[in-house]
């Protein structure tokens, strides 16, 4: 009696730990909650897309972008100065590492033309079908939306991600 | 680093702040916007006929209002090029609208540059918050 408890409080414990360390392991995998917490970003940058996460572009085509919103993807998304200095603080602080300048050498401003996404987005890699960013339902790479279901909240994981049949209305 | 994000921190509360010190009613507008069109034309009375005619045409561009908007200020309308939903533009659908100089005058500055190439005039801002108002019917 008295050798045996501690055994199978010993075993309990083993148990607790190791279904933690693969829950804790699986959270990494399957949560891709991207960073996009700054009420002035995501209000301001929120209101014709989703806020898009800060860290999938470097620093440089950050700064880029913000000089030079009156034309904006031919949009007019133009800013106080001081709202977009609030803006560039949190962007810069939060960019990718990797610097995102295309092959010319000027910062890239789309995240959609960046490498890292068209590899992650190529066709045939989990579901992604030849043409569908242009479909009826999805428009556009950057409507990144129309997959991460909750991508206005910066939640990328995979379990959120339902692609819509090639050329359904939306 | 800690005062840097201090600062932003107290910037963003002076920009929700402010969001909030502005705050205002649909008719405030529409009386600042017609005060101002009397300046260059005496007597200007604001028309919400006009502005729907205003508001659901073309200007030259491809784009009218009603593109993103549609044609109905109580309904929900979608962004042109992204898809994204954009709640209704009538106060009495959406209490969101008309009620905050500095969101109201960013919009038009940035949707009339897009839709006319120019800003609106303030005869064109005062007829388009005019129908706007009278929205649901
Ligand atoms: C007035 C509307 C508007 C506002 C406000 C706006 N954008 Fe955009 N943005 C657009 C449009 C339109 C596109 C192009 C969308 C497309 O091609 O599908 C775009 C595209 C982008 C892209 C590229 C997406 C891609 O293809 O990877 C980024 C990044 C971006 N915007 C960042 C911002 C940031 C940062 C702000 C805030 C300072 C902002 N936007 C505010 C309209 C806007
Ligand atoms: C047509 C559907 C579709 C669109 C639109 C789309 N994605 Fe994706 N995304 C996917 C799929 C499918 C994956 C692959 C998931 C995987 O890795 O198994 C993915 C992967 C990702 C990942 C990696 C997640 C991980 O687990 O590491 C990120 C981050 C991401 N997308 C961000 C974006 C952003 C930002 C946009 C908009 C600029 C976007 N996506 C637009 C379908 C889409
Ligand atoms: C390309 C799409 C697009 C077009 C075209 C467009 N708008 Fe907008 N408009 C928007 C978006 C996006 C918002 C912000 C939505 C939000 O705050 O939820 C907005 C907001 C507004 C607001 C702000 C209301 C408030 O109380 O804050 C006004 C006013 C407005 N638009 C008027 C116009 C007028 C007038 C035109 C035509 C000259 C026009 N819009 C054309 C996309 C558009």
């Amino acid at each position: 009696m008295n050798a045996r408890f501690p055994a199978r409080a010993l075993r309990t414990l083993a148990l607790v730990v190791a279904t933690g360390a693969a829950a804790a392991a699986m959270a990494d995998d399957e949560n891709k909650q991207m960073n996009i917490d700054h009420p002035v970003y995501r209000s301001e940058c929120g209101s014709c897309h989703i806020a898009f996460p800060p860290a999938l572009l470097g620093a440089n085509s950050w700064r880029a972008m913000m000089a030079g919103l009156d034309k904006h993807f031919g949009s007019d998304a133009s800013l106080d100065a001081g709202t977009a200095a609030v803006i560039t603080k949190f962007l810069v602080a939060n960019a990718g590492r990797r610097d995102t300048s295309g092959t010319d050498g000027s910062p890239q401003l789309r995240i959609s033309d960046t490498p890292w996404f068209r590899k992650e987005h190529r066709d045939g890699h989990d579901g992604i079908t030849q043409g569908i960013f242009r479909s009826e339902a999805v428009k556009s790479a950057a409507n990144c939306a129309a997959c991460h279901r909750d991508a206005g909240q910066g939640d990328y994981s995979e379990r959120n991600i339902r692609i819509p049949k090639n050329g359904a209305r939306s | 680093m800690r005062s840097h994000s201090l600062q932003t921190l107290l910037a963003a509360v002076a920009l929700i702040a402010s969001g909030f010190a502005s705050a205002e009613a649909p008719a405030d507008f529409l009386a600042r916007y017609e005060a101002e069109a009397r300046q260059s034309t005496p007597g200007f009375s604001a028309s919400a006929e006009r502005g729907e005619k205003f508001f659901t045409s073309t200007h030259g561009g491809e784009w009218s209002c009603s593109t993103c908007h549609t044609k109905n200020p109580a309904a929900r309308g979608k962004h042109a090029n992204t898809g994204k939903a954009i709640e209704p533009m009538a106060p009495g659908a959406n209490p969101e609208r008309l009620a905050s100089t500095r969101s109201v005058e960013k919009w038009f500055g940035r949707n009339c540059k897009d839709v006319l190439g120019r800003a609106c005039t303030p005869g064109e801002k005062a007829d388009v918050v005019a129908w706007l108002m009278t929205s649901p019917r």
